[in-house]
């Protein structure tokens, strides 16, 4: 069956009214400037311990709805619910604690390239809290080795391959033991056994923090054989949602693309342009 | 790069950068020493004072032993005030004669003291009563002129 | 035509705009700066080893710049001096023209385009590859942790560099004018040592170097924090880096000479 905005979100058959709800998002829109709607009537639920994809197209906003979920840019109008908390109530210590809560992976895991592998994940540690060296460094080996990379730690991260990067990039968001993994196109540009790694450590890393991640992305078949639910966005709407079966099933035009990785469809092969025989005949003419 | 090989170059490049200042501050540049060392202030009143500047040297003998300090203007007498800041270590007689002179030919000016005989000595806050002004350019030249225009006269 | 004159007012009206607001940008950024500054002085460390990167690994540039510029003024002072008979003056006319001028200017001037244009780079970089980013999201304020110790590392290094570089000019004008002219040591020496005043001309020269100092890493800081995220956006930092920090330099110097030089 077909989820799409028509239908209420409560009456989708997927949907958790049991459990709690780690993100709640109203009606949210967000916008550079009037004319252009990065973002219009957002409604996402994230329900707790759950891995959610969003997926669309390039330039379809998902990057900027994880931002509003981050504090780093506020929602023009609706609400951003984090954890029962409202994103645009709290002040700059808020946010700032609230962030130390939540870990971010980078498209291209943005490392620190001043500083070692260790002292790249070791970073929060040091900044939020006082813990001794010695339990640091027991730490730090603790979550190199959830990614495969404890003896890693004396690289700098201009030695290190895409891959390799990504992961200790994980390693570091996951430092504070949060409760809410950021992932922003994690697959990108990765090789296949690296792309097993990551979904591999993606699953697995939610299910032993007890965590909640969101994976924004547009590989569809990493996403689909990873995650519990998935929204799907485009041109700053979510057009569909549901689970990977769901968005399988789904047979309007636009999911169907997606999904299926159709070159022409809803959305055109051809950019926007003048009548072909037109060009050509123009060009003839010149010649 | 180590933490303590950085912080071994940081402390000696500061250290060099220090010493870079002391050596301008000491051995390029003077001190004006005599704003540390113990002295004692004397009063000067002159007709004219010329380009005289606070901050002059005052000499004896062609020997500096002090500095000029304020410089203002009697309206009383219509005279300028100088202020003299001399060391402690030199004494200097009550009629001493305090003038203008002018170091080089054109040259800054500067406060020259030529010691009288008397056999006190001048204190703290005394006033010079002997003093020369400085010698300006325009009144020598038309010395000079009327002195030619003079002697013209009697040739005649 | 007159289309074309109102478009050219139009774009000299947006370029003022633009130019307020940029300033009011400056300006914002150098106070968020200086309030962040306490992360900086209470884990010292960091500015520590910003200092390494901007003042030690300045220090070679600086010194051997110095040296020449020293020699070069022996040899045209020289030159000069003894037509009016005057060559014992050399080592007045060495250290003035170093202390007073050629120290605080030409060593901010080699600041700028070595360190300034690294610490612009190395920022713009920062931004680019979304460190900056990542950092907030981890709770960290990019401008206490990253942009604060340069600034002060910056501001400390400049009147240091300054002093080594009028330093080893003086030593130049030395080697080439008493060691290989042959103009008389001791009235180089005592000659200087008696026109150079510690107050107005050596202490002058440091609060020009301090001033130069805080303009050249505002502006490398601002464009690198400031530079739009992509390799052209870093580079077209860091050109502006350069030559707004010169123009602003000689500038500067202009304003500080006329008060601190004025009648003295």
């Amino acid at each position: 069956m077909a989820t799409s905005l028509e239908f209420p979100i409560f009456a989708a058959p997927y949907l958790i009214v049991a459990a709690d709800n780690l993100i709640e998002i109203n009606d949210v829109d967000y916008w550079y400037d009037k004319r252009r709607a990065i973002l219009s009537g957002i409604d996402m639920v994230i329900p707790r311990g759950k891995v959610v994809a969003i997926m669309g197209i390039s330039g379809s906003g998902k990057t900027t709805l994880l931002r509003l979920i981050g504090g780093v840019m506020k929602a023009r109008k609706g609400e951003v619910r984090v954890d029962g908390q409202l994103v645009s109530e709290l002040d700059t210590a808020g946010i700032y604690k609230l962030r130390s809560r939540m870990g971010m992976l980078f498209q291209f895991g943005a490392l620190f390239t001043d500083m070692t592998v260790f002292d790249n994940v070791a970073f929060q540690m040091r900044e939020h809290t006082n813990l001794p060296e010695r339990m640091i460094r027991d730490l730090v080996y603790l979550k190199l080795n959830a990614v495969g990379l404890r003896g890693a730690h004396r690289l700098m991260p201009s030695e290190l391959s895409g891959g390799m990067a990504r992961r200790v990039a994980l390693a570091r968001a996951i430092a504070l033991d949060p409760m809410l993994m950021l992932y922003d196109e994690p697959f990108t540009g990765l090789d296949p056994i690296s792309l097993g790694v990551i979904r591999n450590l993606i699953r697995r890393l939610n299910d032993a923090l007890g965590a909640t991640s969101i994976v924004v992305t547009h590989d569809v078949q990493e996403a689909l054989e990873l995650v519990d639910y998935v929204y799907y966005m485009s041109d700053g709407k979510i057009v569909a949602h549901g689970t990977p079966q769901e968005m399988l099933a789904n047979d309007e035009p636009l999911v169907h693309q997606f999904v299926y990785g159709e070159a022409d469809g809803p959305v055109p092969f051809q950019y926007p342009s003048r009548n072909y025989a037109e060009d050509l005949r123009m060009g003839a003419r010149h010649g | 790069m180590e933490r303590s090989t950085l912080d071994l170059w940081v402390g000696l490049f500061v250290c060099a950068g220090i010493g870079a200042l002391l050596i301008l501050a000491l051995k390029v540049g003077n001190m004006s020493g005599f704003s540390t060392a113990d002295t004692y202030q004397i009063y000067a009143r002159f007709d004219n004072i010329g380009g005289l500047k606070p901050r002059a040297p005052v000499k004896s003998a062609g020997v500096v032993v002090g500095r000029v300090g304020d410089i203002t203007f009697d309206n009383g007498k219509f005279m300028a005030k100088v202020v003299l800041t001399i060391d402690k270590h030199f004494q200097f007689p009550k009629d001493t004669t305090a003038s203008v002179l002018t170091s080089g030919l054109l040259g800054e000016q500067y406060i020259g003291l030529v010691a009288g005989g008397d056999s006190a000595n001048l204190a703290q806050g005394d006033t010079l009563k002997l003093t020369q002004s400085a010698v300006v350019l325009e009144n020598l030249i038309s010395q000079f002129l009327y002195s030619k225009a003079a002697e013209g006269d009697t040739k005649k | 035509m007159a289309e074309r004159s109102a478009l050219s007012v139009r774009g000299i009206g947006r370029f003022t705009t633009d130019g307020v607001l940029r300033l009011g940008y400056a300006a914002r950024f150098i106070a968020l700066t200086l309030l962040h500054s306490g992360t900086s002085f209470r884990r010292f460390g960091l500015i520590i080893r910003e200092l390494y990167f901007t003042g030690v690994l300045s220090l070679i540039i600086i010194l051997v710049s110095g040296l020449f510029v020293g020699m070069v003024l022996g040899l045209q002072g020289y030159e000069t001096l003894q037509t009016y008979g005057s060559e014992s003056a050399l080592g007045v006319l060495v250290a003035l023209s170093l202390v007073r001028e050629l120290g605080p200017v030409v060593a901010a001037l080699l600041f700028a385009s070595r360190a300034g244009s690294a610490m612009t780079a190395e920022i713009g970089l920062m931004k680019a590859t979304e460190q900056l980013s990542a950092m907030e999201m981890m709770a960290v304020d990019p401008i206490a942790r990253v942009v604060a110790p340069r600034f002060w590392a910056g501001v400390i290094s400049m009147p240091l560099l300054a002093a080594m570089f009028s330093a080893m000019g003086i030593f130049g004008g030395y080697l080439v004018g008493v060691v290989l002219i042959g103009v008389d040591e001791g009235s180089f020496w005592s000659q200087m040592q008696s026109a150079v005043d510690f107050r107005d001309d050596i202490l002058n020269g440091v609060i020009k170097s301090f001033v130069f100092g805080v303009a050249v890493t505002w502006i490398a800081l601002l464009e690198g924090y400031d530079a739009p995220p992509t390799a052209e956006g870093v580079s077209g930092a860091t050109t502006r880096t350069v030559v707004t920090s010169s123009l602003a330099i000689l500038g500067l110097d202009f304003i500080l000479t006329s008060f601190m030089f004025r009648g003295v």
